[in-house]
Parts: structure tokens; C-alpha cells; sequence
């Protein structure tokens, strides 16, 4: 079948990294192509040329047989090219209707435009209800918009960047439903993931980045996921593994915990329950906003439970602070790198003395013990294999992927008793992602208690013993990850404690 | 005491004339933050708006061309703003505050000359018949056009905001500069056109001081209206209609206590002069804490846009 868009020698350089260089492939009409590659590896400035955010410096496009060089998203749009981001192009405080309304060129009056939502949400499956604040809906139901969106243009060409890293396995079928739909109605679909078992299933092409060049493109089907890996890495990868080892005493328990929501769209916990023993890693699995921040709040100290008991090796720590929990070797790392793990403009040196100081005795009487403090950080630098010039340098230098293995590591050096994380890899590339795995199994098997807070079910099937779900604030019961399937992962994810989903 | 002197129409048709600065200053504050920014200079935009249309004014003999002499004003002290916080990137917070000092200080240095003049005087309306009716007649239609055009503009904002397409997009840039861009909205050109415009309103409002509420020109005459309209802006959630009665309530406290220390009331007068501010904050503290007020704040507010981000 005919091209529907053809790239022929796109290049784009930043000041100090060539992003793409050279980058020729095609789609076919009606087709799904993956665009697979590691962070860094050039996926986003692509498709933003494509779709007229970005300008190349050389190279040309073709759109359908026309020259496709647009100056804006207006222009790309009007060609026929839609594009559904991962984050940041939705309005929290504006309904859905608003919201696609933004994202047309000539919207029609309102009643008008409510019908045709609800026309396009029921003819491709994507069920929405055009007066919902868009702030108080899921992540799949904030895709559709996006989707539904893009669909109201009719787009020839569809791009999704990252479109299943928040969705529970149904949502993904729900997707995946309307893609294929889509594809045989012949709109052509670019579609950008790290998830390989999904392009494998989907994808009829794929085109893999290094570095901002292509290195390889093949029909994902006849390639398994770790050869996709390894061509995108260019290198081999090893699965993380672990020693087996029976659990131990229970090292934390929650019990009945509940916590206020902070802000308006913020999310409740209610009566939340677990016990994590010696040597076990407890996995937590959920879609984004369903009480993960709030857990890893309530579990670390920032903030203390309204109701319910915390206790860490038999001692009731539900009034403790942060700094009480982790002399007494409850530690944590929160999602957000640079503002809640890191503090960005400080020094790694700097940002290691914030959270080991207690453990590591790296202040006394009110004094900072340089010395010790840089030794320590150059600890983790050299254990963790975090690429950076020294520890001077200021964390927000640094890539999420290195910073990441910073902030576990700051961790794991400071021999928790219970170590708890939230979206341990979120954002990182492959070998990385697969280093801190092992670390997390590592100090499992030398006897800590690990919480995994994540929304990515491969990780958690990776790395979990046991498994629990949070949905609305509300933690299920946990059960053993070894035999648990993928249906019952998502209706725990969907509907708590067996209800249907 | 006597509290008879105070009279009930005369009380409200200076309430509106005490609440117009404000109100104008307000909505021009509001629009600005419903774009994302937050700019600190009201206060110094105020009185640049004060001397530059109360200079122009004295000079053409003409208090129309005052008032758009004095939004110009507003609006090119506002744009330096702009042009520092959106192209330059610099510190909201802080350019802000430069801008309140700055005006302060040109305008005085503006206004040497003025000091002591009376401004060619702004007509009441001529409603006909309608301005004879008892009270309401006073009340309603006995005021200078830049009473209605305040309470037309409160409508119109109202409108754009909630109505309107532009206003849609102006929203938008406010609540997520990032999506909007990613959409092809012009983030920077859209929050530059805020800024002018709420310079131009705070000038209005400046000028109304010196033209017609006062009408005089004496220097720092704006003494903090420009930060009540900030206050009123946030305490009234973003919502036009409530800077209106934020305005209004603050603007009609002000006038009763004027009145009261006139009828001798035995309060001590500072007690009476820290009212309007207690009241008005205490009422729309009282109104945004029914609702979560943080949550009407526009998600981007005073936050740094940049293309390459």
C-alpha cells in the first residue's frame, strides 16, 4: 500500500546533541507503526516535526504525496495529522467539551460540538460525557478526550505517544479496539512505546531509534521483546533475579490508615491495611491519581494518618516525623525526582546529606560533617554506576535516568529496614530501569522489606512477591504475584476485592 | 452622635464612586491572572494611570482624553512588565513589585508640576427624566460615564471569560501554558495582550482617583487601592462577579466610615479606618472558604513560559 507519510533525511540539532540525524522511513496508509527507542534516543523531536512543533534543520516530508512542512500544529492539523500526547495537553479545571473545543481550529457552537462528541465517543467505542470537569476523570478516560479529540478532524494520520503507560489492562483493550478500528477505516497510526509485548501485538511496522538515528526497522511479530530491547539499547539485557528466601516477621504494617484529601483533585485513603515482612517486596499497582502520592505520604511520614496505626517492627510510629521513621530505618522515595526526592539546584553531595543524615551521622551538633557527607555521596555515584562528573554537581544536571539511581541508592546505602519507592524506573530507559530492579530484589534478599509503588505491571510482575491494588484511595488485599493473571490484575485495578469491574 | 447627617442616597451613589478605582483595577487583575501571570504592579500602574491622565486632562482641558491617556499609561508601564517577565523570564514576584516602586516614583517625579490644580471636572451623565426620579434617580443615574463603562466592563469580562472562544484560550494558557502550546496556542502573545490590558484598566482606575473621586493630584494618592484590588481578585476566586461585589463591599465600608467618624461615633478613628479591610477580607474569606477557593486559582499562576520546555 501507498505511503501516507514519507520522512527523507530529517536531522534536528540542539546546541551539544544532534537529536535526529538523517531519520528516512515510511508509513503506509492504513498502517500501525511503532516508533520504538530509549529515552533520548530522538522519538519526541520526531514526532514533533511531524506534527509542527519543532522545525527541522534538514530533511524533507511528505504528506499523501504533498510536501509536509508545517509551521505550527494548526497547519500540521489542517493537513491531517492528530496527535495524542502522554502528558501535558489536558485542561484540569475545564470540561471535556472546553477542552476538545481547544483543540480544534473551527469548532462548532457548543450544543452542536456535545452531539458530535457523544456521536464520535459511541462509533469508536470511547464512552464520554462532554460537561465532566476533566479533572476528576481517570487517565483513560482522559485519553479519550485527547482520542476524541483528535478524531472530531478526522485525521489521516494519528500519533500516540506513551498511550497505555497509565491504563489498566481493560482500558488497554478498549484502545486497542479502537486503533484497529481505525486502521481498517484507513487512517495510518504512529505509535510511540516502550511497552515491546503490546507493539509486538499491535504493530504491523517498527522503526528503532539510537541516538537520533534509525538502526533498525523490522515487523515487530517476528522479533521477541528482548531482541526489540536489545536493538534499542545495543546491548544485551539480563532479566533482574533474585535469590529466593523465605519471608520473615512482618517489618511494617498499616492499619485501618485513612488520610484526608489534600487539594481538590487530590485523592483519599481509606482504611488501608498491609503487612510487609522481612525480605518481601510488596507491590503496588494502580492508575495514576488513585492515592499512590498519598500513600508513600502517609507511609514516609510527610504526613501523618487521620486515623489508623503505622507500625515499623513492632513500634507504633504513626505520630513519628519523617526524620524519627527513618533513624528508625523506614526510608522512601517519592515519584517526583527533581522538587520531592531531589532538591534540583542543590549539589549531590548536598542532596545526599538531606535524607541520610540521621542514619549516616552525617551532621553533629547542628554541623555539617562535609567530609563524611561527600565521601557518602561518591559512595552511591560509584555503587549505583551513576554517570555524572562528580558530586558537585548540581542534581538537576543530571538525567532522570542517573538522578533516579542517585535517589534509590541514597536509599539502599543507608540499609533500610523498610525501603518503600513510587514509580521506581518512571521515565528511565531500559539498562537503568533494569539496575535498579536488581538493586530493589538485592536488598530484599538481604533482608529488608521493599514497597514498590508503580503504575507499570510489567515492572510489578518483575519484581513483586506479593501484589495489591489501589483504586479511590482503597488498597486491596495483597495476594501472591506467582499466579496471578493479567485479568485478575485489572479487575483488582478496576474494582476492588473482587467486584466487578 | 447624630446619625442623621448621614444620608442614605448620598451614602450610596459615593459608594459607587468610591468602588469604581477598584473595580477597574480588579477586572483588569483578573483577566491578567486567568492568563497565568502575576503582576504585583497594579499599585504603581494605578498611579502612573493617576498623574498621566490627570496631567493630560489638565492639559487638553478634555477628561476623555484623560482616561485614555491614563489607560496608555497603564498599558505601556504593563508592557515593560511584559516584556521583562515573558521574553526575559524574569521573576513575576519580584518585576512586579519593581513596577509598583517604579510607578511610585515616576509619577511623583511626573506630577512636580501638577500639585494643587483642580482637573477640568467629569459630567454626570444626562439621563433626562430618568435622573430626576426620587433616590433611585440619584442613585442609579446620577454618575459620570466611567461608573457604567466599570459596570459594563464587569459584564464584558464575564462574557469573554466564560463565553467566549478567545476567552476559552486565554483560560487555557492560564491553566496549563504547556498543553496550550503544545496545541498551538501563542502562549506569550496572548499573556502579552493580558498585561496591557489590565495596565490600561489599573490606569483607569488611577485616573478616576485624580480626575473625579479626589479630584486633585497629590503624590502616593493611590495609597495601596492597588494591592485591595489584588486581595479582592484572589478573594474573590477569579470570578468577575465577585470582584464586583468585592469592589463594592470595600469601596461602601469606606464611605460608611467616612461618614460615621463625620456623625462622631464613639469608636476611635483608626478602629474605623481598618474596617473596609477587615470586612472585606473577613466577607470573601468567608464566601472562598465554603468552596476550596485554591482550587479557582488558574494552575499556571506567576509561572515562567518558555517554548523549549
Amino acid at each position: 500500500m501507498a505511503d501516507i507519510l514519507t520522512l527523507d533525511g530529517l536531522t534536528k540539532a540542539y546546541p551539544g546533541v544532534v537529536a535526529n540525524d538523517a531519520v528516512s522511513f515510511g508509513i503506509a496508509e492504513g498502517s500501525t507503526h511503532a516508533l520504538l527507542g530509549e529515552n533520548g534516543a530522538g522519538k519526541s523531536t520526531l514526532v514533533k516535526m511531524i506534527y509542527g512543533l519543532v522545525r527541522p534543520d534538514a530533511g524533507t516530508m511528505r504528506l499523501a504525496g504533498a510536501p509536509h512542512a508545517p509551521h505550527s500544529p494548526k497547519e500540521a492539523r489542517a493537513a491531517g495529522v492528530g496527535m495524542v500526547f502522554q502528558h501535558f495537553s489536558l485542561f484540569d479545571a475545564l470540561d471535556v467539551a472546553e477542552n476538545i473545543t481547544l483543540g480544534m481550529d473551527t469548532p462548532p457552537p457548543r450544543s452542536e460540538l456535545a452531539q458530535r462528541i457523544r456521536e464520535v465517543s459511541r462509533a469508536y467505542g470511547l464512552p464520554l460525557e462532554p460537561a465532566r470537569i476533566v479533572g476528576t476523570l481517570s487517565a483513560g478516560e482522559r485519553q479519550r478526550v485527547e482520542i476524541v479529540r483528535c478524531l472530531l478532524q478526522s485525521p489521516r494520520l494519528l500519533i500516540m505517544d506513551e498511550p497505555t503507560s497509565v491504563l489498566t489492562p481493560q482500558e488497554v483493550r478498549l484502545l486497542f479496539d479502537t486503533l484497529e478500528k481505525l486502521s481498517d477505516e484507513g487512517t495510518a497510526i504512529l505509535y510511540i512505546s516502550h511497552k515491546l509485548e503490546e507493539i509486538r501485538a499491535l504493530c504491523d511496522h517498527a522503526t528503532i531509534l539510537r541516538g537520533g538515528r534509525v538502526v533498525a526497522t523490522c515487523t515487530p511479530a517476528d522479533h521477541s521483546a528482548a531482541e526489540l530491547a536489545e536493538m534499542m539499547v545495543g546491548a544485551r539485557l539480563t532479566a533482574p533475579a533474585r535469590i529466593a528466601r523465605d519471608p520473615g516477621d512482618a517489618v511494617l504494617t498499616l492499619d485501618g490508615v485513612a488520610l484526608p484529601a489534600t487539594h481538590a483533585f487530590g485523592t483519599a485513603l481509606h482504611d488501608v491495611s498491609l503487612t510487609l515482612r522481612a525480605g518481601e517486596v510488596m507491590g503496588i499497582g494502580g492508575v495514576a491519581g488513585n492515592g499512590q502520592d498519598e500513600l508513600l505520604a502517609v507511609i514516609a511520614g510527610e504526613r501523618r494518618a487521620a486515623a489508623g496505626r503505622v507500625t515499623l517492627a513492632g513500634r507504633d510510629i504513626t505520630r513519628d516525623g519523617p526524620d524519627a521513621r527513618r533513624r528508625a530505618g523506614l526510608l522512601t522515595a517519592p515519584e517526583e525526582r527533581l522538587g520531592h526526592a531531589a532538591a534540583p539546584a542543590m549539589s549531590l553531595t548536598e542532596n545526599a546529606l538531606l535524607t541520610a543524615h540521621e542514619r549516616k551521622g552525617l551532621a553533629r551538633h547542628g554541623f555539617i560533617r562535609w567530609r563524611a557527607t561527600r565521601d557518602f555521596a561518591r559512595a552511591v555515584i560509584a555503587a549505583f554506576d551513576v554517570r555524572t562528573p562528580g558530586p558537585g554537581q548540581a542534581a538537576q544536571a543530571l538525567s532522570g535516568g542517573n538522578l533516579q539511581k542517585f535517589v534509590i541508592g541514597r536509599e539502599i546505602l543507608q540499609a533500610p529496614v523498610v525501603l518503600a519507592v513510587n514509580q521506581p524506573t518512571w521515565g528511565v530507559d531500559a539498562s537503568a530501569a533494569a539496575a535498579i530492579r536488581q538493586a530493589l530484589l538485592d536488598l530484599a534478599s538481604d533482608g529488608a522489606g521493599v514497597i514498590v509503588i508503580s503504575q507499570d505491571l510489567d515492572e510489578l510482575t518483575e519484581v513483586s512477591d506479593t501484589f495489591a491494588a489501589l483504586n479511590a484511595g482503597r488498597l486491596s488485599a495483597p495476594r501472591p504475584m506467582r499466579g496471578l493473571t493479567m485479568e485478575e490484575i485489572g479487575l483488582m485495578l478496576g474494582g476492588v476485592r473482587g467486584e466487578a469491574a | 452622635m447624630d446619625l442623621s447627617v448621614i444620608s442614605p442616597t448620598l451614602l450610596v451613589a459615593s459608594l459607587m464612586v468610591a468602588s469604581t478605582p477598584l473595580l477597574l483595577a480588579a477586572l483588569g487583575e483578573l483577566v491578567v491572572e486567568k492568563a497565568g501571570v502575576l503582576n504585583l504592579g497594579v499599585e504603581g500602574m494605578m498611579i502612573v494611570g493617576a498623574i498621566g491622565g490627570f496631567a493630560i486632562a489638565v492639559e487638553t482641558g478634555s477628561p476623555v482624553a484623560g482616561f485614555v491617556a491614563a489607560a496608555v499609561a497603564g498599558a505601556a508601564l504593563a508592557s515593560v512588565f511584559g516584556v521583562l517577565t515573558q521574553f526575559l523570564l524574569a521573576n513575576q514576584v519580584a518585576t512586579g513589585l519593581a513596577t509598583t516602586l517604579f510607578g511610585l516614583g515616576i509619577s511623583s517625579l511626573m506630577g512636580q508640576s501638577y500639585s494643587g490644580i483642580r482637573p477640568p471636572a467629569t459630567p454626570r451623565l444626562d439621563l433626562g427624566p430618568l435622573g430626576d426620579l426620587p433616590f433611585v434617580g440619584r442613585v442609579v443615574f446620577g454618575h459620570d460615564w466611567v461608573v457604567y463603562f466599570s459596570l459594563l466592563l464587569t459584564f464584558a469580562v464575564w462574557w469573554f471569560l466564560n463565553r467566549s472562544r478567545a476567552g476559552l484560550t486565554l483560560r487555557a494558557v492560564g491553566e496549563n501554558h504547556a498543553a496550550a502550546h503544545a496545541l498551538g496556542i501563542k502562549v506569550v502573545a496572548i499573556r502579552m495582550a493580558a498585561i496591557a490590558f489590565g495596565g490600561a484598566c489599573a490606569g483607569l482606575g488611577g485616573a478616576y482617583l485624580s480626575l473625579v473621586r479626589v479630584p486633585q493630584w497629590t503624590e502616593g494618592m493611590t495609597s495601596g487601592a492597588g494591592w485591595i484590588a489584588l486581595a479582592i481578585v484572589v478573594f474573590a476566586s477569579w470570578r468577575a462577579g465577585r470582584v464586583l461585589l468585592g469592589a463594592y463591599l470595600f469601596g461602601g465600608v469606606t464611605v460608611l466610615q467616612l461618614n460615621l467618624q463625620a456623625a462622631g461615633v464613639a469608636l476611635p478613628v483608626e478602629y474605623l479606618s481598618m474596617s473596609p479591610y477587615l470586612i472585606t477580607i473577613a466577607v470573601l474569606v468567608l464566601m472562598s472558604a465554603r468552596r476550596r477557593g485554591a482550587a479557582a486559582a488558574p494552575a499556571s499562576l506567576g509561572q515562567s513560559f518558555h517554548a523549549s520546555q
